[in-house]
Parts: C-alpha cells; structure tokens; sequence
C-alpha cells in the first residue's frame, strides 16, 4: 500500500436513538484498492458508507481524502471529491431512457446526444454493453445496475463504493461485473465492496475489513482466508452447518400443471407453463433473478391470485381456484419475501400477526368470533420457539428488526404443521446465525414428511438445503434437477446466462 | 432545528390524550378568536360548553343534545368502519336523504290505516333506501374501479334533487295547501317516531345508535370481519395474503354505512323533522365524517365525539342568540376542533426531536 491513502477514516462514530451504528470506526484505502467491508445485517455498513457518500454526518472522528480533510455535507460534494456509489436498490425511472436515466442523475448534463455518446464509449471500455436508448422497465436487473455504474463512471471517481452488487446477477453477470471492478482496480480506481457473499469477495478483493454491532472486529486478507474463518469473525461465534438425515421422498403432494398466470402490473412478469411436482418430503429450491416471476409464482401458490381450475393439485385434489383461507385449510402454507406489508401488518402486534394466518389451522377462531387469548398463546409459542427477540407479543411487527420479524414471520407458518409450505427469500437480511435456524426449520419440516418449496436469489442457501433445484427465468420454470453435483455454470444457464450477453460468445 | 421523529411503537397514551388536547387547545385559540371579535372569551366558551348542559334552560336543551347527537353517531359508526379499511364513503349526506325518503314514503304508503306493522316496515324500508343508494359508489368500485369518493359524493347532490322533486310531487301533502312537502308524520301515530320516554329526547334513533356503538365495537374487537378491516386498512397486501376478499368487504363496508344513514335519515324524518322537505338534510352525513374521526374511529370515541359536536352545534346557537357571536365564527370553532385533532394526532406515531439535522 502507498504511504497517503486515497481514503482514510478515523475514530468515526455515529448514534441512533437507542442504537450505536458505528463506534470508533477507522478505515484506510490505498488508490486502486478493492476493500471488501464484511459484516451481517446491522453491523453498521450501510451506515459508514452513508457517511463517505454524505448522506449522513458522522458524530465525531474524522475523515481524510488524499491527506485533506474530508467532510461531505450532501453527496453532491462527494460526488465532486470523486466519490461514486452503486445503490442496492436502483433510483431509475422505468419509463424513461438509459440516458435520460444517466442525465437525471447528473449535476451538469450534456446534451442527450453527446451523453448517449459517453455512454457507449465508456460501456465499450469497461465491457458493460448497454444501449443509451433502452427504456429502463424493459431492462434486466443486471442491466439496470449496469445504468447505475456507467452514471457513476461518467463522473471519473477515484472511489468507487458498491452496496451488495450481486445479489441481483446471474453467476455469469458477476463474472462481467467482476472483469470491469478489475479493470477500473488496474486503472487506479478504489473500491469499497459491500457484500456478505464470502466466496466472491475472496475471488475479488484486495483487503477487508469485518464490522460487527458498529465495530471494527477485524482485518484480513481475502485470498488467504477461509469464507468459513470470515464468517465467523462476522458473527462472532462458530457456526453450526444445517443437518439432515437424508431419506427416500414419499409421494406427490404439490403437483402443478401447466401453471400459467397474466401479468399482475405492467412491470410485472406473467409465469409461463409452470409443471413441477413436489414430493413429501423434499425440498425444491427455485433459483433466479429477482423479477423473473417469483412474488407471481408465490402469489399463485399462496392463493391471493388463484389461477385457473387443474392448474395446481395438492393430495389429487384441484386447489387451482382456491383463496388463501381455504389452501390454508388443507394445509398449504406460504411466507412472502415482503416481510413489512404483506406477510405481516407493521403496526399491528405480534398477536394480530399471529391472527393474520393462524386462524383457521390453530382454531383461533370460532364462528366467526375471534379467540384473542389462545392468538396470543401462539404469538408467545412463536417467540419462544424460533427465540424472536422482542420485549412481548404485544409490541407491533415494526418494532422488530427484519431478522426476528422473519423469524417470526416463518415460524408462524412452520408451527401450523403445514403439508406444504413455499417461501420466498427465507434469509433474506437475516444475520448468519438465524438464517442457519431458518434452514434448519425448514429442513426439519421436510424430515416430517412436508413438501417444502423454497424460492431464493442466494444460490449457496439453495444448494445448501435443496433435494432438487430449478430456476426461474422470464416466468418460465427451468426442468427440476438433483441439487447434488450442479455446477455453479450450469446453475448460471438454467438461470438464463448473462442476460443479453450471449452476443459475444457465439 | 426541530424535527419529527418516528416512534418506535405508536405512542398508547398520546393517542387517548390527542381528543382531550384538542379540545383544550380549541378552547384556548378559540377563545382568542371570540376576544378578537370583540366578545368576551370566557363567557362565550362557558356559554357553549356549559349553557346546553347546566345553565338556566338546560332542560330543553339536554333532550336536544340527543336528537342532534343519535343521527350523528349512527352516520359515524358506519363510516368508520369503512374508514378503518380505507373504503371512503362520503356520501352518507345523500344515504341519509334516501333512507329519509325510502322511509316515509313506506309509510305514506299506507295512509291513513293504523297498524303496529308500519313502523318496522319503516324501518326496513328506510335501511334499503340508504344501503341502495351506497351500493352504486361500491358496485361500481369493485366492478370498474371507480372512486368511491367521487362517486359517492355526487350522488348526495343528485339525492337532494330526488329530494326536492319528491317533496314538490309524489310525496306532496294533497291537503299541505300547495306548499312543497309531505305530511307529516308526527300526526300519522302509526309511522310516528316519538319519544320512549317524554321529556328525554330518546327517541328509536338514539336507541339504534347505541346499538350500533355497542355492535361495532363488539364487531372490532372480536369477529373475523373486524379485523378483516383493521388489517385491509394498514396493509392491504397483507390483508389479501390472510384471506381478506377485497371487494366483499367493499360491498360490507359500504353496504353497513349506507344502511346506518339511510336508518338515520328514517328516524330523523319520522320523528324530530316530521316530514319530507326541500330543506330536510341539514348536513348530518358531512359532519359525521368529523365525528368519525375526531372519536378516532373507535365506537366509543364516536360515541364521545358526537355528543360533543352536538354540544358545539346547540352550544353555538345559544352564543348566535344570546352574545350575538357570528354563526361563521361558530363554524371555525367547529373546523379548529378537527384540525387540531389532526395535528395532535401527528404525535401518536411521532415525537418533536431538538437537535442538528440529517441529510434525509
């Protein structure tokens, strides 16, 4: 590493109300640098890069840009010290242009046919192929983010910060994204790399550094240290690996047929000839890009967009036409992704919650009258047995962090003694330790002889806990196969490839 | 720098505390609205508040207090149940009218005959009429995703032109001398809706109101519906993901509210306004949007609430007569009880920060 570094933090430190999200934080980044920052959910990531990138002032300590005092007030004036960031959740207007996007974003737009020129040229150099004068909606996800790097390559950082790039690629898409970070690395451009996939930051990263609970907790060296090693310096203690005791799948218990549905909304995906089986049992982990059809294919299964008669059967009964009370009835379960809004109601209680979806099986209800006391029984079964941290089931759903709340949320659902339960994003911004219980969960249910059905983007989740797996892509179900012996390629392809990319190779 | 804050859990004590401090900033920016008027602030607000119950004539005025008060609570209870599962009916204005109509002209029907049968059928009559009439706005809702606010509210104004056609033509008193309106129903014993016991004001509205308190809260609190419409209005989604078939709780919603209006408009007509007139809606239906929501669309809050805009109502036309405050003035009083109910409101789910601000 030079002796002046291109970045360098000290002793910062930001409070939230009751919360520490950064304590005595201090960093260096050397120019060309690729620096991982590790961490689980809530180790204060998010909040230091906010702070690089002036979104949020630091309470005390300080930071140094190129041996001068550095102090954003808004991201305008970091984006004039040279510092560019990719957002996890694109800021892009669907139905305007790439370019229009890119101008948007910018303080002095040229004019939009010498910027539709920039853009080709720079996503020529950095092999990111995108057309200036694509609308935005009809783009991928891949090639929304690569919207999201050109914008901020146009402004020539000398860092640039990227929020968990690659929880919405194919593998194939990493492997571009990675040959352009190491391009920009070669040409003298920082990077800080946020991610808690372990594996690419190994392939990729110079250094890292591990936060937890708003703490330094450690440096390492990427290429020279175990995923396993870094994971656990994350979390702070040894990690058990989810068991289960392999047994034959018993008979057919989800057998969806030709399962076709429209379009819910204009930005949305219609599931196209969906055919899988789901045996007792067994767990069928489903791949894919987020936005290839998965929140359609839940809704589906769940009931709250019921398809056509013969389309889905459970035990040989036809359940196709059936809302969420009665699928539920029979014993056909499911846990949205959207935890806040949908798969509970935030600012109703734990009971309540409770109450959403446990009615029918629990016999929380009776003639239509409501039984709060047994509800809250429930509510209380939940916290303890899936160890949800709250002060009590009367608190409301908002108040929990995501990772108890999906706690919460899928042990609702594993509690009721489903016949079938289908989930979407079970871990999704869970830390390491309960996202481990989540699976364990959910394996134990298998073992019970329950059809499990797991919607996920995190492949490694996928392949750690999937008897079979297949992958959505443009609403289409790939062929199920045996999740033992994929490879990461073949995974890729069933996935789709690099969207739009197959150009190059054939 | 002061700035909001969201509350980690919405804040129990603020929301029971928010109508109190309404009423007593009300008081106070009220009071100083009636001293720059010129009118002495004191005795204007005791002559609101205090006249209609315990001064000098508080005997008239108490039975008063629940002829106004019942249409209003009846008309509430069943807007906020749509309310709560954000469903806006806002035409109850109209529902009323029709319920009024659909009622008397049952019972008109049968004139002169007495029997103990017209009455109920009144009733029923009555209920349709106003359950009809919210039926548009929510068929064409569910059917073609219409507004209901929109629709609804039209339909209060082409109610009140039923109204006046009815009273100029088919319901015109044949010996009303030419003058516009119905006979009355006072002097009709069978289709009379008099009071149960004289002297009280409690006449079969105020009975029905209480009723509807005591069922909708019983509604909320422990059946599946209830709660259907307490999650359908905090998050739709979720909502639909347990189970909630949202256009049958459209049709639920609205049908309840219209069908409390329409028995509102029936017991008004056949009791304390006697007959069907050009002039018989006197905005019931509007101002109970504001009973729903200063009683925080809780039954007993409504329950609270209208009686005390039926105060406000009684009590501001005493101080018209007696101090002579403007009725404009009377109407601010009113609108600056609802807004500062919205304000204090905001304090439920946040909470005033001193301090340096953030970026975002």
């Amino acid at each position: 590493m030079t002796d002046t570094p291109l970045l360098a933090l000290s002793g910062l430190t930001k409070a939230y109300p009751g919360v520490v999200a950064n304590d005595d934080v201090s960093l260096r980044i050397a120019p060309g640098e690729v620096h991982a920052l590790l961490g689980e959910n809530g180790a204060g990531k998010s909040t230091l890069v906010k702070m690089i990138y002036g979104l949020v002032k630091p309470d005390s300590g300080k930071m140094e840009m190129n041996g001068t005092t550095f102090a954003p007030q808004e991201p305008r004036d970091a984006r004039a010290a040279g510092v560019g960031m990719v957002f996890q959740h694109f800021s892009l207007f669907d139905a305007l242009s790439v370019a229009e996007n890119i101008a948007l974003g910018m303080e002095n737009a040229p004019k939009l046919r010498r910027l539709s020129h920039q853009i080709r040229e720079v996503s020529e150099a950095y092999g990111l192929p995108l057309s200036p004068d694509r609308i935005v909606g009809d783009l991928s996800a891949g090639e929304r983010q690569r919207v999201e790097i050109i914008r901020c390559l146009l402004q020539d950082p000398k860092l640039l910060i990227m929020d968990e790039p690659t929880s919405v690629l194919t593998p194939q898409e990493v492997e571009i994204l990675f040959k352009t970070l190491r391009k920009l690395s070669a040409e003298g451009t920082a990077i800080l790399y946020i991610s808690h996939k372990l594996e690419e930051i190994r392939s990729l990263c110079d250094s890292a550094t591990i936060l937890r609970l708003g703490r330094v907790v450690g440096h390492c060296t990427p290429a020279h240290t175990t995923a396993r090693e870094m994971a656990e310096m994350m979390v702070g203690s040894t990690l058990k690996t989810p068991t289960r005791a392999g047994k034959t799948p018993g008979k057919v218990v989800l057998d969806i047929n030709r399962l076709s549905a429209k379009s819910p909304s204009a930005f949305g995906m219609p599931l196209r000839e969906i055919t899988v089986q789901v045996r007792a049992g067994e767990v069928l982990g489903i791949g894919g890009v987020a936005g290839n059809g998965q929140d359609e294919l839940l809704a589906a299964l769940s009931g709250e967009a019921p398809c056509a008669s013969g389309m889905i059967a459970f035990d040989g009964q036809d359940v196709g036409p059936l809302g969420p009370t009665a699928r539920r009835k029979l014993g056909i379960l499911t846990a949205p992704e959207e935890r806040l809004g949908h798969a509970a109601a935030p600012d109703m209680t734990l009971v309540e919650n409770a109450m959403l979806t446990g009615a029918a099986r629990e016999k929380l209800e009776r003639r239509g009258m409501l039984d709060w006391p047994a509800a809250k029984r429930f509510a209380e079964k939940i916290i303890e047995k899936f160890d949800v941290r709250t002060p009590g089931s009367a608190n409301v759903a908002r108040s929990l962090s995501g990772g108890n709340l999906q706690k919460f949320v899928i042990g609702r659902e594993v509690l009721q003694r489903p016949r079938v339960l289908v989930v979407n994003q079970p871990t999704w911004g869970v830390d390491a330790s309960a996202a481990a219980a989540i699976r364990q969960a959910l394996l134990d249910l298998a073992e019970n002889d329950a059809a499990v059905i797991v919607i996920s983007q995190d492949l490694d989740e996928l392949m750690e806990i999937s008897d079979l797996f297949a992958a959505l892509n443009e609403g289409r179900l790939s062929e199920p196969r045996p999740a033992q012996g994929l490879t990461v390629e073949e995974i890729g392809l069933m996935m789709g490839g690099a969207h739009g990319m197959e150009v190059a190779h054939v | 720098m002061v700035r909001l804050e969201k509350r980690p859990q919405p804040s129990r004590a603020f929301s029971w505390a928010t109508p109190i401090l309404a009423v007593i900033a009300t008081m106070i920016f009220g009071g100083l609205l009636f001293a720059a008027l010129g009118k002495d602030p004191v005795a204007s607000i005791q002559t609101i508040f205090w006249e209609p119950l315990f001064g000098d004539f508080a005997f008239y005025y108490r039975p008063q207090l629940l002829i106004k008060g019942a249409p209003l609570v009846l008309i509430a209870i069943g807007l906020s149940l749509g309310f709560k599962a954000g469903i806006w009916n806002i035409g109850a204005e109209g529902q009323y009218i029709m319920g009024a109509i659909f009622g008397a002209a049952a019972g008109l029907a049968f004139y002169p005959t007495q029997s103990v049968f017209i009455f109920p059928l009144m009733v029923v009559a009555g209920a349709f009429g106003g359950w009809i009439w919210a039926m548009i706005p929510a068929v064409l809702k569910v059917r073609f995703g219409t507004n209901e606010i929109l629709v609804s509210l039209m339909l209060v104004y082409v109610a009140e032109q039923f109204l006046a056609s009815m009273s100029l033509g088919l319901l015109k008193n044949p010996e009303g001398f030419g003058f516009p309106g119905s006979r009355n129903l006072q002097q009709y014993a069978s289709a009379h809706n008099g009071e149960l016991i004289a002297g009280s004001g409690m006449h079969w509205g105020v009975a029905a109101a209480l009723i509807a308190v005591i069922f909708a809260y019983v509604l909320l609190t422990r059946h599946r519906l209830g709660f259907a419409i307490r999650v359908t209005g905090q998050a739709p989604k979720a909502a639909r993901f347990s189970g909630v078939n949202p256009t049958r709780l459209v049709l639920f919603c609205m049908g309840v509210s219209g069908l409390l209006a329409g028995l509102a408009g029936l017991f008004e007509v056949a009791g304390p306004a006697g007959q069907i007139t050009i002039d018989f809606n006197v905005g019931y239906g509007f101002t109970a949007i504001i009973v729903a929501f200063l009683g925080r669309l809780h039954p007993i809050g409504i329950l609270l609430a209208g009686g005390l805009l039926a105060l406000t109502y009684i009590g501001g036309d005493i101080a018209q007569s007696q101090l002579g405050l403007p009725a404009a003035a009377i109407q601010v009083f009113q609108g600056m009880l609802l807004f500062f109910l919205l304000a204090f409101d905001l304090f439920t789910q946040f909470r005033l920060r001193f301090g340096q601000a953030e970026v975002i």
